[in-house]
């Protein structure tokens, strides 16, 4: 069995070195996709463009604007002088946010009573619009903080330190800088090794049996188990190998730091690519062309990535899309990977993960292999 | 060009795509699983955030700023624990997110010095969760410490400097007015699927002949390699058109999405991308003769162009200057800038003139190209 196992092993190698395009194909595209999805997935909101409207013209006013141009979250790109060329750069996509800060607002202040300042928000994008309502906040408050502060000094001095004030201190764990880099660049690793994996497979079986090949396999004494587990085993090293690579990228180049065991992470890595191996396997035991295959895999992969976590929380979909995560193998395999990278955690933690992909791993495996046995017949 | 050649090849594709009716079917349902998915599925909001509570102190004081937390609905206060260890092992298991950690000296610094901390510690592995939640975080305390400082100032004799908060930020939120993420991510899918079309079908419709030595007898015939690229096209054109109705249907009548725009100006819009999409998948098809290497190919030039640089889900401004630039290139991002354009904002064709004009140029030039690739491979 072992020598037939071999054969099968040393034919798909052949092939696979026969077949330039394959080689390329298999390093050249996930290289692109991280190197670009890297740069490009991002979460931060920096250097929004913003257009100020001072109707004030005070010292006050001057004190909250340059306090808003200046952190590098706002970039000032325009001071118009009225309020329709507000709506006009808005509409055009020229500035994101606009702050007015009203008339009388230094006189207001001066009188203790609330000075207003009118912010609107382009809200086409809801994330970054959220992001950036978040730090006018925190921008206004601090603001208002120190004027109070001010205020109290000179109309009571003798106060001033007694008042009571409680502050928040930051503390952000695993990802101090809140990097987006960070959170995605472990996330790809799963989605590009899902992708290529899957695809992978479900092509190389599908492929035998369009071309005619498959008969010709099957009239050797091979048993359909040793035909799998010949086709099946490089594609478990080729993703190994995928993972590997992509891991050092993502650590040599993105610095995303390495914080766990390689170990915890490679045994993460195998259990998922069982599971990935026998969708792959599922999928070409339903399709009787490539072009099917192609299609039948995103039928797959697009649910996958969506309920992984990959760039959507889970804890944010409604109860019932949650349940179905949890059918999902990307999804523990994400929490491996981010856990390994940025938490340092190790079996302790992680075993509920590897026991799931496990359990999926092996169920997917157990029919597809019954289901290929029977479209062999 | 001979008309009745074009129908015949159109009609012969026809016939293919009915003679495989799950990718068809496919092709089809893809919108439909995408919409329902993308549609519930997206929501970078975050609410309920589960958090825990280390009080330190376990005073009135500590308890009061506590029940900030739990009365926020943003926050559920999950549990409290009497120790680091054990929410360090709650964040790292993901138990919970935000963790709350009020020192033992807690009110008696805020009677004697005034400034008393709270440490709010948040899981940053997911950062945009993790930014949210400090602000929401934030928005508690301030409102405590302003509660406290209210009651100070009263009890000081004061209150006139209490009457009122010092400054107000009055937010109006445009086009999207409750931040709704959806509102965001579905006009963007319309793109994704015509993307996903262009990929898995048309990429594969030359290839395909190629490989099963089909292409040989389709050049016996008297068809010119014009009349085999359009009337190969034109089926998938038909089918990704519905897919365009089928998603706008969904995303306005369904999920609710405003549609502020013009139906010309999507359909122009559209008419043009689908153009382009195909016109790339064709190209791919006819240059790559094996279907394995140009569905890859087909991937990597139009789903992941178009999921990643197109600012359908990660704004174009907040990428990097070489990413950016790359990003003028890629059709797709023409495209969702006007679909977002039209369904939010309300745009009609002056204001997309050039979303416009890059989508007709693009056009034009990958319609050049596709030509010269299949005629060069058919000498």
């Amino acid at each position: 069995m072992l020598g037939r196992i071999l054969q099968m092993l040393i034919k798909e190698f052949l092939q696979l070195r026969r077949n330039r395009n394959a080689q390329i194909n298999l390093i050249v595209p996930p290289l692109i996709q991280l190197l670009i999805f890297g740069y490009a997935a991002t979460y931060e909101v920096y250097h929004v463009s913003t257009a100020v409207v001072d109707f004030d013209h005070s010292q006050e006013s001057r004190e909250l604007i340059s306090r808003f141009t200046s952190n590098g979250r706002f970039d000032l790109v325009e001071q118009p002088p009225n309020r329709h060329r507000i709506r006009d750069l808005i509409d055009r996509s020229d500035a994101a946010v606009a702050i007015q800060v009203n008339p009388q607002f230094a006189e207001n202040l001066r009188k203790g009573q609330t000075a207003s300042v009118q912010v609107i928000v382009d809200g086409t994008n809801s994330n970054t619009a959220l992001i950036a309502l978040g730090y006018i906040d925190q921008i206004a408050t601090r603001f208002a903080e120190d004027y109070q502060n001010d205020r109290l000094n000179r109309i009571a001095p003798q106060y001033r330190l007694l008042m009571p004030s409680v502050q928040m201190v930051e503390r952000p764990w695993y990802n101090p800088d809140l990097n987006s880099k960070w959170f995605f660049v472990p996330g790809i690793i799963g989605s590009l090794t899902l992708m290529t994996i899957v695809n992978l497979t479900a092509f190389a079986v599908v492929r035998e049996r369009e071309i005619g090949t498959l008969e010709q396999i099957l009239v050797t004494p091979i048993r359909p188990v040793e035909f799998i587990l010949g086709k099946t085993a490089p594609f478990f090293l080729i993703g190994l190998i995928q993972v590997v690579l992509i891991a050092l990228v993502g650590t040599l180049w993105f610095q995303v730091p390495f914080r766990g065991s390689v170990l915890v992470m490679l045994l993460g890595s195998s259990l998922f690519l069982v599971s990935t191996l026998a969708v792959g396997l599922l999928i070409s035991t339903l399709c009787s062309t490539q072009q099917q295959a192609f299609a039948s895999s995103f039928f797959f992969l697009t649910p996958a990535f969506t309920l992984s976590g990959f760039a959507f929380p889970i804890a944010s979909m409604p109860p019932a899309m949650q349940w179905l995560t949890y059918l999902d193998p990307l999804r523990y395999y994400l929490v491996v990977l981010r856990g390994t990278f940025l938490k340092g955690t190790g079996l302790s933690i992680l075993w509920p993960q590897m026991l799931a992909m496990t359990i999926l791993g092996t169920a997917l495996l157990t029919i597809s292999v019954l289901r290929f046995r029977k479209s062999l017949d | 060009m001979s008309w009745s050649r074009l129908i015949a090849m159109a009609r012969k594709e026809l016939i293919q795509i009915r003679r495989d009716p799950r990718s068809l079917l496919i092709a089809l349902l893809m919108p439909i699983i995408m919409m329902v998915l993308l549609g519930y599925g997206v929501s970078l909001d975050a609410k309920h955030i589960a958090v825990y509570a280390y009080d330190q102190e376990g005073s009135q004081d500590s308890q009061a700023l506590l029940k900030h937390f739990q009365a926020s609905q943003y926050f559920d206060l999950v549990k409290t624990v009497s120790n680091y260890r054990q929410l360090t092992r709650a964040i790292d298991s993901d138990r919970c997110k935000l963790g709350v950690v009020i020192p033992y000296d807690f009110s008696k610094t805020l009677r004697d010095s005034g400034r008393a901390s709270v440490q709010v510690i948040v899981d940053g592995t997911d950062d945009n969760t993790a930014n949210l939640a400090m602000d929401y975080a934030r928005a508690v305390i301030v409102a405590y410490s302003g509660a406290v400082q209210l009651d100070w100032m009263g009890r000081q004799g004061l209150a006139a400097l209490a009457s009122s908060a010092p400054i107000s930020v009055e937010a109006r939120t445009w086009f999207n007015e409750d931040l709704e993420s959806r509102n965001f991510i579905i006009p963007g899918i319309i793109a994704l699927v015509m993307a996903l079309v262009g990929a898995l079908l048309t990429s594969l419709t030359i290839s395909r002949e190629w490989e099963r030595g089909t292409m040989e007898q389709l050049i016996s015939t008297p068809v010119t390699a014009r009349e085999v690229m359009l009337g190969k096209l034109a089926p998938y054109f038909g089918i990704g058109m519905a897919d365009a109705v089928l998603c706008f249907v969904m995303g306005v009548w369904w999920f609710g999405v405003p549609f502020r725009g013009t139906i010309l100006a999507l359909f122009l819009t559209t008419t043009l991308f689908l153009i382009v999409i195909l016109g790339i998948g064709f190209m791919i098809s006819a240059a790559i003769k094996n279907q394995l290497g140009a569905s890859i190919i087909a991937l990597l030039v139009t789903l992941m162009p178009t999921s990643m640089l197109s600012g359908y889900m990660f704004p174009i401004d907040q990428m990097p200057a070489a990413v950016r630039a790359i990003t003028y290139i890629v059709s797709s991002r023409y495209y969702v800038t006007a679909l977002k354009a039209i369904f939010l904002k309300g745009a009609g064709i002056e204001a997309l003139a050039e979303p416009l004009i890059a989508l007709t140029l693009y056009a034009g030039v990958v319609g050049f190209f596709a030509m010269r690739a299949f005629k060069k491979n058919l000498g």
